[in-house]
C-alpha cells in the first residue's frame, strides 16, 4: 500500500447555529487522484477551506497530518509552504495583467526591491509548457479563452511547487474538448507523481479521472468508493451515495403534454459582437419552438447559444442586428429594450444567475417580484402583502428550501438560488421561456426537480428553449435538439433520432471546428 | 420566545443595533458632561434647526448612495448657488413665493442636469459632481457678486425657520383664550404622531400573523415604544419651550417621503436592485440609466430646499455658505450603516447617523472643545462607523 500523503481525522466544524462537518474523515494516497463529490452544501468546499488554512487551526476540531506531521495551519500561506495548493472554482487571475505577471502574482521573482522580468516570464513561460499551452506569457489574460486560463490557473499552482493539487470545480465553466484536456493533463501529472484532490459535479468525469471516490454528505463522509478497477464505476452507484437512495430516472417523464402550434420563430438572425463589429456571433440562424415543447440547444462554450437568447430577449446582447422574429406568427419589430420583450411574454432565464440573475444581497421576495413588479404595483406604489403572497406561492411551487421568502439570497445554496431565479422569470408570466444552463452547478437532487419544472412549463403550454453544455441533460428533456456551433445552425433533429456520438459528429463535421 | 431564540438574538441585537447603542451612549456623556444641559429644551431645539439641512440633504444623498456608493460632492455648492439666486430676487423686492420655488426649481434643474451626464453619457458620479461643484461655487459668487446679501422677508423667515418666532403659533390655546406653557399644540401633534405610529405597528404586526411572517413581535413592541419614548421626550421639551420649529415641519416632510419611497415605491425598490445587481437589475426590465437619473435629480431638489432652509436660518446668504454640507450628508448616511457598494441603507439609519453627528457637534460645543479637535473627532466616528460596519458583516460569515 502506498504511502499516505494527507490524512484528515474527525474534522468537525460549526459555523454559528450549523455543523458544517461532523467528523469527516478523508485519507489520500501520495500520486493519487482523490474525488470529493456530494450535493451542494454538502461540505466539500469547507473542508477543503479548512485543509489550506482559510479555517485556521483552532476554529475547526480534529487533526490534519500531512506527510506524517499533524498540521496547525493559520493561513494560506502555511498550508502552500508545503506544497498545498487550491485552486478555485471562480478563476481568479487579474484579467488585465499578463499571464506571467499573474502567475507570480504575490510570489514575485527577483528581489526584494525590483522584480526580475526576464525570471518572471522565463518561468513563467516553463510552466506554461508544462500544462500544454503554447501560448507566450506576455500575453494579457483577458485575451485567452476560459479553457486556457483554468490551465494558466494550474500552471500558477505549479509555479508554488505544488505537491498536493486541489481542484475545486475545474470543469465547471469549460466545455466538453477542453475538460477532457485538462482531465488528460490531470492524469499526465499523476504519473509525474502528483497527489491530485478533484471536487467536481460532473460523475462522469470522477469516474474517468479519479483513482478513489469520497462521498460527503450532509456534513459526514459516507463512503469512500475505490474506481481502481478495470471498470469505471458507475454514475449511478456515486450518485446512491450522494442523495442515499437510488436515482433510478435522471429525467423525469413528461406526460400528456401537448405540442402545438409554433409560437416563436426566428429567421435568419444574425447579430455581431458588441465590441468588434466585423465578427458574427449568431450568423444567420433561423429557428423555431413550438407551444408546449422543450428545444433543446446544444453547442460547445463559445457556439453563440447565450448570445442567441439574449439577442432575442430584447437585444440585451451584441449589434447589428439582422433577421425576423415572429411571435404567433406576427413579426415583432422589438427595440433595444428588454421591458419591450418582456411585454412579448419573453423570459431570458440567465446562465449566470450570480452576476447576471439575481441581487444576493436582497431577499427572495425582492428577487422573486422584480421583473413583474409593475403587476404588484399601482402608481408606482407596491402592494407588499401580495407581494408577499407571490412570494410564498412560488417559494411552495417550486419547493425552495429556506425558513422565510425574506431570507437574503446570497445565503441560499446554488440550487435555491436557481429556483429564486426561475420563480422570478415564472411569476413575470412569459409564454417563451428562455432557460441558459438551467442545471449548472447544482446537485442532482436540486436537477431533478429544475428538470421537473421544465416538464410543468411545458404541460401549461409555455415553449422552453433549453440550452446546455451536458449532452445527457440535452438528449433527457427535450422534445426536439438544435446543434450550433461558431455562431451557426449545424444541425437539428428529434429527440428519439439523437444520441450523443451524432451530435458530437455534427459539431466536428461542421468544419472549422473547436 | 424560546431558550436559543433568546441567546442568538443577543450578538444580532448588537450587531443591528450598533449605531443606536453609540448614540445612547454619545447622548448620555454628553449629557453627564454638561451636567443635563445637552438635553433642556433649548438644546434640543438648536439640534434640530442647527441640522434641518443634514437630514434633507442626507435624504437624497441616500438615494444617491443606494444605486452603488455613488455621491454627490456638487450639493454644497448648489445649496448656495440656489439661495444666492432666490435671496437676490427677495432682495429685489420679488414675490416671495416665486423666489422659493425659483430655489427649488434651479436645485431640480441642476439634479437633472447632473444626472443626465452621469445617467446617459456614463461620466462617473464623482466627476461629474465635483465638476457641479466647482461650476456652481464659482456662480454663486458671481450672482452675489462677492458680498452676502440679507434677508428680511419675515414671512420667509417665519415659514422656513430662521430668527426668533419661527415657531408654530399654539392654535389650541388660542382656541381656548389662554396663554402660558406648555404648548398645548406641540404636545397635541407630538401624541397624535406617536398615536398613528403606533397604530401602524399593530397593523404591521396584524398583517404579519395573517400572512406567518415570524418576526420577533416583541422586538417590534419594544422598538416602538423606544421610538415612542424619544418622540414623546422631545415633544415635552419642545412644549415646555416655545414649541414645535417650523423647520421641523420641512424635515419631517422630506423624511416621511424617503422613508415612503425607499420602502413602498417601485422606483425605491429599483434603487436597491440597481446597486445590488445593475446587470441583473437591467436584464430584469428595469431602465437602469434611469433610476440613476432620478436618484440624482431628487437630490438637486434637495439641495434647493437646504438652500431655503440655510438662507432662512442665517437670514441671508454669503457665497461661502454650505461648505462642507456633502461631506455631512455623505457621512450621516455612511455612518447610519448605508453601504459603500450601494444596495443597502435606510432612511432610519440615516437619521441616526445624523442625530448621532449633530449630537457630537452640539456637545463638544457646550464642552468647549476647540473647534480644529471637533473635526478629527467627526473623523474619527465616521470611520468607527464604518469599521463597525465592515467587521459586523464579517462576523455573518
Amino acid at each position: 500500500m502506498a504511502k499516505i500523503l494527507l490524512e484528515m481525522k474527525n474534522i468537525t466544524k460549526t459555523f454559528p447555529g450549523v455543523k458544517a462537518l461532523d467528523n469527516v474523515n478523508l485519507q489520500v494516497e501520495e500520486g493519487e487522484i482523490h474525488a470529493l463529490v456530494g450535493e451542494n452544501g454538502a461540505g466539500k468546499s469547507t473542508l477543503m477551506n479548512v485543509l489550506s488554512g482559510i479555517y485556521p487551526f483552532g476554529t475547526y476540531e480534529g487533526d490534519i497530518v500531512y506527510n506524517g506531521q499533524v498540521c496547525k495551519f493559520s493561513n494560506i500561506k502555511d498550508s502552500e509552504k508545503l506544497g498545498i495548493v487550491i485552486i478555485h472554482q471562480e478563476l481568479a487571475l487579474v484579467p488585465e495583467m499578463t499571464i506571467g505577471e499573474n502567475m507570480f502574482l504575490g510570489n514575485e521573482r527577483g528581489s526584494k526591491f525590483a522584480i526580475d522580468w526576464n525570471t518572471t516570464y522565463a518561468e513563467a513561460d516553463k510552466y506554461l509548457r508544462m500544462v500544454n499551452l503554447e501560448e507566450s506569457s506576455k500575453v494579457q489574460v483577458k485575451t485567452i479563452g476560459t479553457g486556457k486560463q483554468q490551465l494558466v490557473e494550474i500552471a500558477k499552482a505549479l509555479a508554488k511547487q505544488a505537491r498536493l493539487l486541489i481542484l475545486d470545480e475545474p470543469t465547471s465553466s469549460l466545455n466538453e474538448e477542453d475538460s477532457r484536456a485538462l482531465l488528460d493533463l490531470m492524469l499526465g501529472f499523476k504519473k509525474q507523481g502528483m497527489t491530485m484532490i478533484i471536487i467536481s459535479h460532473k460523475l462522469n468525469e470522477v469516474a474517468y479521472v479519479a483513482d478513489k471516490i469520497t462521498v460527503i454528505r450532509d456534513g459526514t463522509t459516507i463512503e469512500t468508493i475505490d474506481n481502481r478497477g478495470p471498470e469505471p464505476v458507475s454514475e449511478e452507484r456515486i450518485i446512491k451515495g450522494m442523495v442515499g437512495r437510488e436515482m433510478t430516472n435522471r429525467f423525469p417523464p413528461r406526460q400528456g403534454v401537448k405540442i402545438g402550434d409554433v409560437m416563436m420563430e426566428v429567421d435568419h438572425w444574425t447579430v455581431h459582437h458588441p465590441l468588434y463589429p466585423e465578427r458574427k456571433v449568431v450568423d444567420d440562424v433561423s429557428m423555431y419552438v413550438r407551444k408546449g415543447e422543450v428545444v433543446g440547444i446544444y453547442g460547445l462554450m463559445g457556439a453563440g447559444r447565450t448570445e442567441l437568447a439574449m439577442s432575442i430577449f430584447g437585444q440585451s446582447y451584441g449589434a447589428n442586428f439582422s433577421g425576423e422574429l415572429k411571435i404567433d406568427g406576427k413579426p415583432v419589430k422589438m427595440k433595444k429594450s428588454v421591458s419591450d420583450a418582456i411585454k412579448h411574454k419573453i423570459a431570458y432565464v440567465t446562465e449566470d444567475r450570480k452576476g447576471n440573475g439575481l441581487i444576493l444581497s436582497q431577499s427572495i421576495k425582492v428577487n422573486t417580484s422584480l421583473a413583474n413588479l409593475s403587476s404588484l404595483a399601482s402608481m408606482g406604489v407596491i402592494d407588499q402583502d401580495r407581494e408577499y403572497a407571490v412570494a410564498e406561492e412560488y417559494r411552495d411551487k417550486l419547493k425552495t428550501k429556506t425558513p422565510t421568502v425574506e431570507q437574503l439570497v446570497g445565503n441560499l445554496s446554488g440550487g435555491n438560488q436557481q429556483k429564486v431565479l426561475l420563480a422570478k422569470w415564472m411569476f413575470a408570466e412569459p409564454d417563451i421561456m428562455l432557460l441558459d444552463e438551467p442545471t449548472r452547478g447544482i446537485d442532482v437532487g436540486a436537477k431533478y426537480e429544475i428538470y421537473c419544472i421544465i416538464n410543468d412549463l411545458a404541460a401549461q403550454g409555455k415553449c422552453v428553449v433549453m440550452i446546455s453544455s451536458e449532452l445527457p441533460e440535452v438528449l433527457g428533456m427535450s422534445d426536439r435538439i438544435y446543434i450550433m456551433n461558431e455562431g451557426r445552425m449545424v444541425g437539428e433533429m428529434k429527440a428519439e433520432d439523437a444520441t450523443q456520438e451524432n451530435i458530437m459528429a455534427l459539431i466536428l463535421q461542421s468544419g472549422r471546428g473547436a | 420566545m424560546t431558550m436559543s431564540e433568546s441567546r442568538m438574538s443577543v450578538g444580532a441585537f448588537f450587531r443591528k443595533y450598533t449605531m443606536v447603542i453609540a448614540l445612547v451612549v454619545v447622548v448620555v456623556f454628553f449629557a453627564i458632561a454638561t451636567g443635563g444641559g445637552s438635553l433642556k429644551p433649548g438644546s434640543i431645539n438648536n439640534l434640530i434647526s442647527q441640522n434641518g439641512y443634514v437630514f434633507v440633504l442626507a435624504s437624497g444623498m441616500l438615494l444617491c448612495i443606494l444605486t452603488g456608493g455613488n455621491i454627490d460632492l456638487s450639493v454644497g455648492s448648489v445649496v448656495c448657488f440656489a439661495a444666492s439666486i432666490g435671496c437676490v430676487m427677495m432682495d429685489r423686492g420679488m414675490n416671495m413665493w416665486l423666489a422659493v420655488l425659483a430655489m427649488l426649481a434651479i436645485g431640480l434643474a441642476i439634479g437633472v442636469f447632473q444626472g443626465f451626464w452621469i445617467a446617459k453619457v456614463h461620466v462617473p458620479a464623482f466627476i461629474a459632481t465635483l465638476s457641479g461643484m466647482y461650476a456652481f461655487r464659482g456662480l454663486s459668487n458671481v450672482v452675489l457678486q462677492g458680498y452676502r446679501v440679507d434677508i428680511s422677508n419675515e414671512q420667509f423667515l417665519f415659514l422656513f425657520g430662521g430668527g426668533r418666532d419661527c415657531y408654530i403659533p399654539d392654535y389650541v390655546r388660542q382656541l381656548m383664550g389662554t396663554e402660558g406653557k406648555p404648548n398645548l399644540t406641540c404636545l397635541a401633534i407630538g401624541i397624535v404622531a406617536v398615536a398613528v405610529y403606533a397604530l401602524m405597528t399593530v397593523r404591521r404586526i396584524h398583517v404579519q400573523k395573517k400572512l406567518n411572517i415570524h418576526q420577533s413581535i416583541l422586538g417590534q413592541v419594544l422598538t416602538t415604544c423606544a421610538i415612542c419614548a424619544v418622540v414623546l421626550f422631545i415633544t415635552w421639551q419642545m412644549a415646555s419651550f416655545r414649541g414645535i420649529p417650523t423647520v421641523l415641519i420641512w424635515i419631517a416632510l422630506v423624511l416621511g417621503v424617503y422613508q415612503y419611497i425607499t420602502t413602498k415605491t417601485a422606483m425605491g425598490r429599483h434603487l436597491y436592485a440597481v446597486g445590488g445587481n445593475e446587470k441583473a437589475t437591467a436584464l430584469s426590465g428595469v431602465k437602469t440609466r434611469n433610476v440613476y437619473w432620478f436618484a440624482y435629480a431628487s437630490i438637486g431638489l434637495m439641495a434647493g430646499l437646504a438652500g431655503i432652509l440655510t438662507a432662512a436660518r442665517a437670514k441671508g446668504i454669503d457665497p461661502t455658505y454650505g461648505e462642507g454640507y456633502e461631506m455631512d450628508a455623505i457621512a450621516s448616511c455612511f455612518i447610519g450603516g448605508a453601504s459603500a457598494y450601494g444596495g443597502t441603507g435606510k432612511v432610519s439609519g440615516m437619521i441616526i447617523g445624523a442625530v448621532l453627528m449633530g449630537v457630537i457637534n452640539q456637545g463638544m460645543n457646550m464642552v468647549g472643545v476647540d473647534s480644529n479637535l471637533q473635526r478629527v473627532v467627526k473623523g474619527l466616528v465616521l470611520l468607527l462607523a464604518v469599521v463597525f460596519d465592515v467587521m459586523s458583516k464579517r462576523q455573518k460569515r
